[in-house]
């Protein structure tokens, strides 16, 4: 089976709500759970095997050198959390079908749900753990966008963000932890992970890594001191609180301890941190869920409280714990959903969840109050219903456990009193709701909800009840399977059964009944005590502590980012300063030991030319033509410089590109001012000066260490195969087409993407076109002088034909398409300073964003033609052939790259310097995005 | 020669970042400009300098490192789309601001609120 499938089902699916919704609301949630449903049954079919004890494993290789692989298990704890979300996914969808109203983009709610479906699906069938943990970011991502979906109310948005803001920061700690735990055992393999426990528990860095790890779980499942966001998550659509509050996002810390439970569990810090954060959030959560008026409040509360119950169990060591805590998560997954969708149907048919105003609703919906009490004694753990069930195994594991030392008996007497408030809770929820007098000044006249919505509750409760009546026949294999996973041994005997005889655990049943009992009759004095304190509301503090990181952000940005990039410029070359000439002051020494070239007449005159010229750039650079003159004179030294220094192949490439440059800079110049006024203060010169002198001799001495220092090169390898790896001799020019053929394609697709943006910058541009030069004379009246015209002409098919003689050589000789790109482009500017554009027009009709486009597609197919005699991309291929009268030649497919990169050269510099000298013409308001 | 080489490296790359750190669009370019070159220049400086030994197989008894001179090659023509790029962005700016400062005011009003306020206009 492909287990990959799994995920990208649902995945899919995000899609299909969005394609569907125009269809109408039946189809388009029919249409939504078609690919959920399918996934399921993929699930479904292999469960089979994972009964009989064989976990199913499929990995696909991604980047084997970092470990990351795309990997999936599918285990018992795997299978069960993926009953839960696909199985419950399906009822949610159906019920939000009938609870979204028509003003609700139908479309963009199922898009979310289903993303956070597939993060879900992710998360629990990861074998990798850097996988994992990108499906847990997924679901922060898509709860965010689910909670504030009513986007328009302040407080789902307030809401969203503290969710997102907690869940999100508990990530990254999960992400260190994950990165720590993958150092200790040298793999993100979670079969590896786990195999390795005791590793991991003797790694001196084990309590960081357990931290981090449990504060990512922590955060996700609301645990004590995390939990408050998640009755301010409450905002969000009932169907969402359903699906995320109380089935699958909190349990996806839960389901993370449960995962880790062979490699971290079993220490004593684990024993500490876990059950008594567990302990302090069940009795939190139990507590303050009585004082809500809110329905879905007290639901929150006693979601926290129940989370706080099954961590409690994973924290206590003990094998059969774990188990109560597997099956606790099934049961709290049914009785809580159901009870959000009854929730929901109140708030839907009656417009309040007020339970101040909500009374006596079971004379206008019986049906609904029936399924909803069941739902609510099962969360009270009452027998015959499943939460008693796992209840009782709670206490009995709490009456076993010893780790507090001679304190241990506190624990089971916290226990009862937390399922005491439990039962008060839910004795709440039953009497106030549904009895209690009469409704009070509802918006709406309650009655039953359409048919179907009440559907998804019903088989939920009837699940309650299954459970709770016959245990062991509907969950017991199940709960054996995933138990095994989370224990990776064994499961110890336990005993699914209703009835245990009279024993400790039940008097503890007894009790907390009795207790609830009591707490709910005598609320009112509770109620009396609780408002003597101030509810410390979360959300302010949460909003505090926000609004100062802000402020703190604001001020350190304000004080560094100031808007000037003259600013942002200095302060980064001090850095680079800094950094740069810090190792410099180690070095002792800066000249190396290679033998030096002895200096020539025509170099020093060249080098003195250069530098003569740089700073006659920087002293008259405030007239503008003339330090263009300049830089022109520096560029020509760089390309003899390249020439004399063994590099013909760059001094070619300098050579063209700098005319180009010029023309592109001569063109510009056109129309920015012509001169630049003193502004600068002589403080900002100095200071200018220092910093970029300084920076000059860190590079100079930098760069004269590195070439008196001998040369370890890996060049050997191209120079040896160049000839019969690559076919060609000019090593400069096989290194671009074949052995770095890749970096070369990327180049000229940047080159493409340049030219495609300045063509975009200028298409839109209405700059003022000067009249007259800087010293007020006019341009001349005749730009085409006859000669000039004449001259060009003829010398374009020879430039062209030097250009394709560059062009076929290149392969062995310097040149290629580079070059011969740059003096194409060269010939064909010089026919537009001759002529001008309008001339042009009528003989070019050549499109140069398709010029572009056709070189680019060229190189792209050349790469990918490797593919279809099984090599990889790139890979070239060459042959000698012998044809009368022209004799030996050579065909590579290189040079058919080298074509590529030849038309993407001439279609970029065209596009660029075509479309900006345009703009000195009529022609300028021609310039259209599309022509 | 190698004490002349990294020298006009030297200058080149002082006088590049001169220019770079002015306020004014046009000389900014230039200025990198002339960074380019002397990037370039130190880039090709990795290979060493070595004379009459072009990576040509059969022209020479020994051969230049041609590494360093492919992506130097690459870079002239990437530094060539850079350049365009920024000259054009600096026309931009000026069309649409009206002065050719970086950034993107006069020197007469250098205060940090009315550039902002020319941004949320």
């Amino acid at each position: 089976m492909n287990l990959l499938w799994v995920v990208l089902l649902p995945l899919i699916g995000t899609l299909v709500p969005l394609l569907t919704e125009r269809f109408g609301r039946n189809v388009c949630a029919f249409s939504v759970a078609i690919l959920p449903a399918w996934s399921l049954i993929l699930v479904l079919m292999h469960a089979g095997d994972i009964f009989e004890g064989q976990d199913i494993r499929q990995s696909i290789e991604w980047i084997p050198t970092m470990g990351l692989d795309l990997s999936f298990r599918l285990d018992g704890l795997a299978l069960l959390f993926l009953l839960l979300i696909l199985g419950i996914g399906l009822l949610v969808i159906l019920y939000a079908r009938y609870y979204l109203s028509a003003k609700d983009s139908m479309g963009r709610f199922y898009a979310y749900l289903i993303l956070f479906m597939t993060a879900m699906v992710g998360i629990v069938i990861s074998n990798n753990l850097i996988q994992l943990w990108m499906f847990w970011e997924l679901t922060s991502i898509s709860s965010f966008l689910l909670i504030s979906f009513w986007s328009h109310k302040s407080e789902a948005r307030k809401g969203a963000r503290m969710a997102l803001t907690v869940t999100g920061a508990g990530g990254l700690a999960l992400l260190a932890g994950l990165l720590l735990i993958g150092s200790m055992v040298d793999s993100y393999d979670l079969d590896a992970v786990l195999a390795n426990g005791d590793l991991i528990r003797a790694h001196a860095a084990y309590p960081v890594a357990l931290i981090l790890v449990l504060l990512g779980a922590f955060t996700k499942s609301a645990q004590f001191p995390f939990h408050f966001w998640l009755p301010h998550a409450m905002s969000a659509p009932t169907p969402v609180s359903a699906y995320l509050h109380s089935a699958t996002m909190v349990k996806a810390g839960i389901f993370l301890m449960a995962r880790f439970y062979p490699a971290l569990a079993g220490t004593d810090l684990w024993f500490i941190i876990v059950s008594l954060t567990g302990l302090t959030t069940l009795l939190l959560g139990a507590y303050i869920a009585l004082f809500k008026h809110d329905l879905k409040g007290l639901l929150a509360y006693s979601t926290i409280s129940h989370l706080g119950l099954i961590t409690l169990l994973l924290g206590l060591n003990s094998d059969l714990a774990a188990v109560a805590a597997v099956f606790h998560i099934i049961n709290h997954a049914t009785f809580k959903a159901s009870l959000f969708m009854a929730a929901g149907i109140i708030d839907h048919e009656s417009g309040s969840r007020d339970m101040r105003r909500l009374n006596g609703l079971w004379k206008y919906m019986p049906y609904t109050a029936t399924l909803a009490i069941v739902a609510a004694l099962s969360m009270a753990g009452v027998p015959l219903l499943n939460g008693f069930l796992s209840k009782e195994m709670f206490f009995a594991e709490t009456l076993t456990q010893s780790m507090l030392g001679s304190l241990s008996w506190l624990i089971p007497l916290l226990a009862t009193l937390g399922a005491a408030f439990s039962v008060a809770y839910s004795l709440r929820f039953i009497h106030d709701v549904f009895f209690n007098g009469e409704p009070i000044d509802l918006p709406k006249m309650p009655k039953e909800p359409p048919r179907y919505m009440k559907v998804p509750v019903e088989i939920l409760v009837a699940l309650c009840l299954l459970v709770g009546i016959f245990p062991a026949f509907v969950v017991g294999d199940l709960l054996d399977v995933a138990s095994f996973a989370v224990l990776s041994h064994d499961v110890p005997v336990h005993n699914l059964a209703i009835w245990h005889g009279f024993n400790v655990p039940l008097l503890m049943s007894f009790l907390a009944m009795v207790g609830g009992v009591t707490i709910y009759y005598n609320r009112h004095h509770l109620f009396q005590f609780q408002s003597h304190f101030d509810e410390a509301d979360a959300k302010h503090i949460f909003e505090g502590v926000v609004q100062s990181i802000v402020k703190f952000s604001q001020r350190f940005i304000d004080a560094l980012e100031n808007g000037s990039l003259q600013r942002y410029v200095f302060l980064l070359l001090i850095s680079t300063l800094v950094m740069g000439a810090w190792p410099l002051l180690d070095l002792t020494q800066n000249v190396g030991s290679r033998t030096q070239i002895p200096i020539d007449a025509i170099a020093i005159t060249g080098a003195i030319l250069m530098i003569l010229s740089a700073i006659a750039t920087v002293i008259w650079h405030r007239r503008r033509f003339l330090a263009l003159i300049f830089l022109s004179v520096v560029g020509l030294i760089v390309s003899l410089a390249f020439a004399q220094f063994s590099a013909p192949d760059l001094a070619l490439t300098q050579l063209s590109v700098e005319i180009v440059t010029i023309i592109l800079l001569l063109l510009a110049l056109f129309f920015l001012p012509q001169t630049t006024q003193k502004e600068s203060s002589h403080r900002r010169l100095s200071l200018d000066f220092l910093v970029s002198g300084l920076i000059g001799c860190v590079i100079g001495t930098i760069c004269y260490a590195m070439l008196t220092s001998p040369l370890d090169t890996i060049s050997d390898f191209f120079i040896a195969n160049s000839k019969t790896g690559g076919g060609g001799t000019n090593v400069v020019n096989v290194i671009l087409v074949d052995f770095r053929g890749f970096d070369t394609f990327g180049e000229i697709i940047v080159l493409g993407i340049a030219a495609l943006g300045i063509f975009k910058l200028i298409a839109n541009m209405r700059i003022y076109m000067p009249a007259r030069d800087d010293k007020g004379r006019a341009w001349s009246n005749d730009p085409h002088p006859m000669m000039f015209e004449m001259v060009s002409q003829s010398l374009l098919p020879l430039a062209l034909l030097v250009s394709a003689y560059i062009f076929l050589r290149g392969h062995n000789m310097p040149g290629g398409g580079f070059i011969a790109g740059l003096i194409t482009s060269v010939a064909i500017i010089q026919q537009y300073i001759a002529h001008g554009v309008q001339w042009i027009k009528p003989r070019v009709t050549l499109d140069y964003q398709w010029v572009i486009a056709s070189g680019i597609l060229i190189a792209t197919a050349t790469g990918l033609g490797s593919w279809i005699f099984g090599k990889p991309f790139l890979s070239t291929w060459f042959d000698y052939f012998h044809l009368p009268w022209i004799g030996e030649f050579e065909l590579a497919s290189a040079m058919l790259f080298d074509l590529g990169v030849y038309l993407t050269v001439v279609g970029a510099v065209m596009l660029i310097l075509a479309n900006l000298g345009k703009l000195t013409t009529s022609e300028r308001h021609d310039i259209k995005e599309n022509g | 020669m190698e004490a002349i080489y990294a020298f006009c490296v030297g200058i080149l790359t002082t006088c590049g970042l001169f220019l770079v750190l002015r306020g004014r669009t046009f000389t900014v370019v230039i200025g990198l400009t002339l960074l380019s070159y002397a990037v370039n220049l130190f880039l090709f400086a990795s290979g060493r300098l070595k004379l009459d030994g072009a990576a040509v197989l059969g022209q020479s008894a020994e051969y230049s490192d041609p590494l360093p001179q492919a992506l130097v090659l690459t870079a002239i023509v990437i530094g060539f789309a850079m350049t365009a790029f920024v000259v054009i962005l600096a026309m931009r700016s000026r069309a649409d601001q009206g002065n050719d400062h970086v950034d993107g005011q006069s020197s007469s009003l250098p205060t940090r609120s009315s550039a902002s306020d020319k941004r949320n206009s």
